[in-house]
């Protein structure tokens, strides 16, 4: 990598903001087409039941509608009139394949908010209104509505298969049995996260518009991962990949649950293939929250072996997932997570952990910033804490002990049956987070008020560490091209959703090509013609593969340009030299401008391949005070340190930290997407699914270092932006913990609602009270 | 039905079903495609506009309700390709990554720095508190709306942003 600009580590402003700030981002509920028609879904209100019968005829008569689509029509459009189902993008396994979505419901439902029918009409109200024309008839089923009925198999979601299971993962490592019956000290302890979900701002959407004389697809409103879901749209639509392409537009978030393949992405693109005629769809914020991907809800038996000084010998225990209703693109990746990284950033040798994949009457899962790891920082965070208080060592001692050193790197962790092999810990200094943590929020002084009462409130403080996944691989692509002007335009096969990508991308670019960014005319993504192949944007991938693909595309370019002077010089292509990205040199001294070379266009493409993971670091330290009496938390101080590899942009990767914190504190203290006995969701509105707000968290900082690049690319960037939420539930519960020690409060479950706590004190009060 | 009102300055006249939101009028009528939708029931902030110089929901109000109004959409608050100081502000401050959400916190901001330019921390945040984002955790917006407030200050202000439609 050259290093005449220095464009990589600097805070420039980002490239995006000028079209977002006045209001000319493009998101696709902007667009509009001639002859449109506008798609509205009717979707079960029940979460379990057998279908008699749907009568759409009083909604194709109402004036407006063209057509109204049900599984009737799927088929018969289909050329082996089967059903499509949603496939798996990653763990493709076999065992999932019974329990993949089917696009449109037919003889059962299974959650709330499973699409029936879709009406077309001329506009949105249209075809709203004629939603409710539409007559279903569901023979209701008892519903699955936990994990526990759904292992009790008396009601089963799939009735052939015979069990509401999906899958059991395995993670192991060493020798566990032994270790556990040999322990000196073992502790054994249960925990639970809630259901909640990414919600990014933007509803999502889609335009689709069939051109029936070339039979060519064009599909707009795809995010995240364009080339996968071109080509799941290709199989299911029996039309070659070439016909169709796919348009990311701006992307209002997306946090992993955008951009997956859902029902809709078949079901809006046939819709437009149906009726010939360009159809768009915007779902509402109530469908969104019950269908978009749900996350996070896991429950944990789980079992700590130490050595009476703190040294941590094994851990094993069960995880039980609750996926909902079906398995989606990305549904296992959650679970297979709290598998894989129950040891965290810890050097534990021993690992036996089970992860049950139950299926239940409700939206499916899929992942969400930082998936699993939320879950099981939750899980060992909190076991720590408590294992520190039995064997009576201070909580950042045991952390200090325990963490991997870093002339363990790299570090092997726990192996995952039945589907991915081995995976290590690429490099880092797990201590100096925690040190630097600690001083930045002024541990010593400050663990003086722990527990604590303070005008009525309680002060209570919490540390801990974590490691955050990135750069899944196996490839991404990227293509630069040289334009008559001497300007450089970057295509690539990464996705933006809103996370600054134009801006990083450029930044690197311009490095690459020793050229001042503003010769960077753009970068251009989100298209399924732009690069041959592509894979998107998940596990904080885009900077170190996208990046990096860049990186070979500018190589592959300066090659070409160099070429090209050859023969404009007529001089050997060695004896090229390209000076900062001007012109091109040859022997003695005669040059030739990089426009120059340029008849047409002078193009390379190139490729970034990887099979390994970079990962992360850092610390979380809280500082909290809660209100007994009320069950209130005020969040007084939260400090992250994290150590991200190479940074190309301080100011968005520091941004993503602390809008990562933010989330991961309304998964500690507020978001629920709660359930009732019947498999209704109860939290269908903003109103009742709450986030935080500018007035919540007020007090965070993020530091964010570069002290230990990834040896595994040649950037040496690791992922950024899901650090901040990983940590937040453990280190929440911790600190309230802390706070009401005088109460015996041991939080072991996710959220820490105002009313929970409020149990949690009074259950407390009560167990002191004398017999 | 028709209705008529001013938008950015301009007089319009659109005819309108009676139950549309101002908020689908000024997107998908009038191709104001800055105001954005989020949740349709109030709660998010994201379609928030300035109606009569009062930041509103575009989604709780009817188009027809903006007879005789005077509306300022994002698209509104500054001219030509210069950025107004408080949308630098915001790009100086990082106070945005999908962008989705903006439009509405810069209405909601712009309102409020132009009736209490002195306002502090806590109001802005208590103000703001109504329009919801996802990306930033909203550190970088308080900051980017402190910091604008000397543009509104008295003695710009019979020159800037605040004194347009």
């Amino acid at each position: 990598m050259r290093t005449v600009n220095s464009l990589i580590g600097s805070a420039i402003e980002r490239r995006e903001d000028l079209r977002f700030l006045r209001g000319r981002g493009e998101y696709v509920d902007d667009l509009l087409r001639h002859d449109l028609l506008h798609a509205a879904i009717l979707r079960s209100s029940v979460a379990h039941g057998r279908i008699r019968a749907i009568d759409v005829s009083a909604a194709r008569a109402l004036a407006g509608v063209h057509a109204v689509i049900t599984a009737k029509e799927v088929r018969a459009g289909q050329p082996d009139n089967g059903i499509p189902r949603v496939p798996m993008r990653l763990q493709p396994l076999p065992e999932f394949e019974p329990v993949g979505q089917p696009v449109i419901a037919e003889s059962k439902v299974r959650y709330v908010g499973e699409a029936l029918a879709v009406v077309l009409a001329v506009s949105a109200a249209v075809a709203e209104d004629a939603l409710g024309l539409i007559e279903v008839d569901i023979e209701p089923l008892p519903a699955v509505a936990d994990r526990h009925m759904s292992a009790k198999g008396s009601a089963l979601l799939f009735e052939e298969r015979g069990s509401n299971l999906a899958i059991k993962f395995h993670a192991l490592r060493g020798d566990a049995a032994t270790t556990f019956k040999n322990a000196p000290y073992v502790r054994r302890e249960s925990f639970r996260t809630q259901r909640h979900m990414a919600l990014p701002m933007e509803p999502r959407g889609l335009l689709a518009q069939w051109d029936a004389a070339r039979g060519k697809l064009t599909l707009y409103g795809a995010a995240k991962v364009l080339f996968f879901n071109r080509r799941t749209l290709a199989r299911q639509m029996g039309l070659p990949e070439s016909a169709i392409e796919l348009i990311e537009n701006d992307v209002g978030g997306g946090f992993g649950a955008r951009g997956e393949f859902y029902p809709e992405d078949f079901l809006i693109p046939f819709a437009a293939r149906h009726t010939g005629r360009p159809v768009k769809w915007t779902e509402d914020r109530r469908e969104h929250l019950m269908t978009v991907n749900h996350a996070r809800e896991a429950e944990c038996d789980v079992e700590i072996a130490c050595m009476r000084d703190g040294t941590i010998l094994g851990l094993r225990g069960h995880a039980y997932v609750d996926v909902g209703a079906y398995m989606r693109t990305n549904g296992a990746v959650g679970a297979r997570n709290i598998a894989q990284f129950m040891s965290g950033p810890y050097r534990i040798e021993n690992i036996d952990i089970d992860v049950s994949l139950m299926l239940t009457n409700k939206t499916p899962v899929g992942t969400y910033r930082g998936p699993g790891r939320f879950e099981t920082d939750f899980f060992r965070e909190r076991l720590l804490d408590i294992v520190a208080g039995d064997l009576g060592i201070d909580r950042v001692e045991l952390r200090r002990r325990n963490l991997v050193p870093h002339r363990a790197m790299p570090y092997p962790i726990a192996t995952i049956t039945p589907f991915e092999s081995k995976d290590e810990l690429d490099s880092g200094d797990y201590q100096t987070t925690l040190d630097l943590c600690l001083r930045e929020i002024g541990w010593q002084e400050k663990s003086k008020l722990a527990g604590k009462p303070i005008d009525g409130r309680y002060h209570g403080l919490a540390v801990g560490c974590f490691i955050e996944g990135g750069a899944a691989g196996p490839k991404e692509t990227a293509r630069i091209t040289l334009e008559p002007d001497g300007c450089f335009c970057v295509y690539v096969g990464s996705s933006a959703i809103g996370q600054g990508l134009e801006t990083a991308f450029a930044q690197i670019a311009a490095d690459a090509l020793e050229v001042p960014i503003a010769r960077i005319r753009g970068v251009f993504h989100g298209s399924t013609s732009y690069v041959s192949d592509g894979y998107g944007a998940y596990h904080s991938r885009s900077v170190v593969m996208g990046g990096s693909a860049i990186l070979a595309a500018a190589d592959n370019l300066r090659a070409e340009i160099r070429a090209g002077a050859a023969k404009r010089l007529g001089c050997a292509v060695a004896e090229v030299e390209i000076v900062e990205g001007d012109k091109a040199v040859g022997p003695g001294g005669k040059s030739v401008a990089l426009h120059a070379i340029c008849d047409g266009e002078v193009s390379a493409e190139g490729a970034f391949l990887n099979k390994k993971h970079t990962y992360t670091y850092g610390t979380h330290a809280a500082h909290v005070a809660v209100d007994p009496k009320l069950g209130h938390v005020e969040l007084i101080d939260y400090v992250v340190v994290e150590d991200c590899g190479r940074i190309i942009n301080p100011r968005t990767v520091h941004g993503q930290a602390i809008g990562s914190v933010v989330q991961g504190l309304g998964g500690a203290v507020m978001e629920h997407l709660q359930y009732d006995a019947e498999g209704q969701l109860l939290t269908g509105s903003l109103a009742d699914y709450l986030i935080p707000t500018a007035s919540d968290f007020p007090n965070i900082r993020a530091l964010v270092l570069e002290e230990h690049p990834s040896p595994i690319n040649p950037l040496g960037a690791k992922g950024a932006g899901e650090g901040g939420i990983i940590a937040a539930g453990g280190i929440m519960a911790n600190a309230i913990a802390d706070a009401l020690s005088e109460f015996d409060v041991e939080p072991r479950e996710l959220p820490l609602t105002p009313s929970r706590i409020w149990e949690l004190v009074q259950a407390g009060k009560e167990s002191k009270k004398p017999a | 039905m028709s209705v008529r009102f001013e938008v950015n300055g301009k007089q319009v006249e659109v005819d309108v079903e009676p139950r549309m939101t101002l908020a689908d009028c000024l997107r998908h009528e009038l191709r104001l495609t800055g105001t954005h939708v989020g949740c349709e029931h109030g709660v998010c902030g994201t379609c928030t506009v300035i109606a009569d110089g009062a930041a509103v929901r575009s989604c709780l109000m009817l188009a027809v309700q903006a007879e005789g109004s005077r509306i300022v959409t994002v698209e509104g608050l500054s001219d030509g390709e210069e950025l107004s100081p408080l949308q630098k502000s915001f790009r100086r401050h990082h106070a945005l990554q999908c962008g989705f959400c903006t439009p509405g916190m810069l209405t909601t901001a712009h309102v409020l720095l132009s009736e209490e330019p002195d306002c502090d921390a806590t109001r802005v945040r208590e103000v703001l508190s109504g329009n919801l984002c996802r990306c930033t955790g909203y550190i970088s917006i308080v900051e980017a709306v402190l910091d604008a407030r000397a543009d509104y200050r008295p003695k710009d202000r019979a020159t800037g942003v605040a004194d347009k439609p």
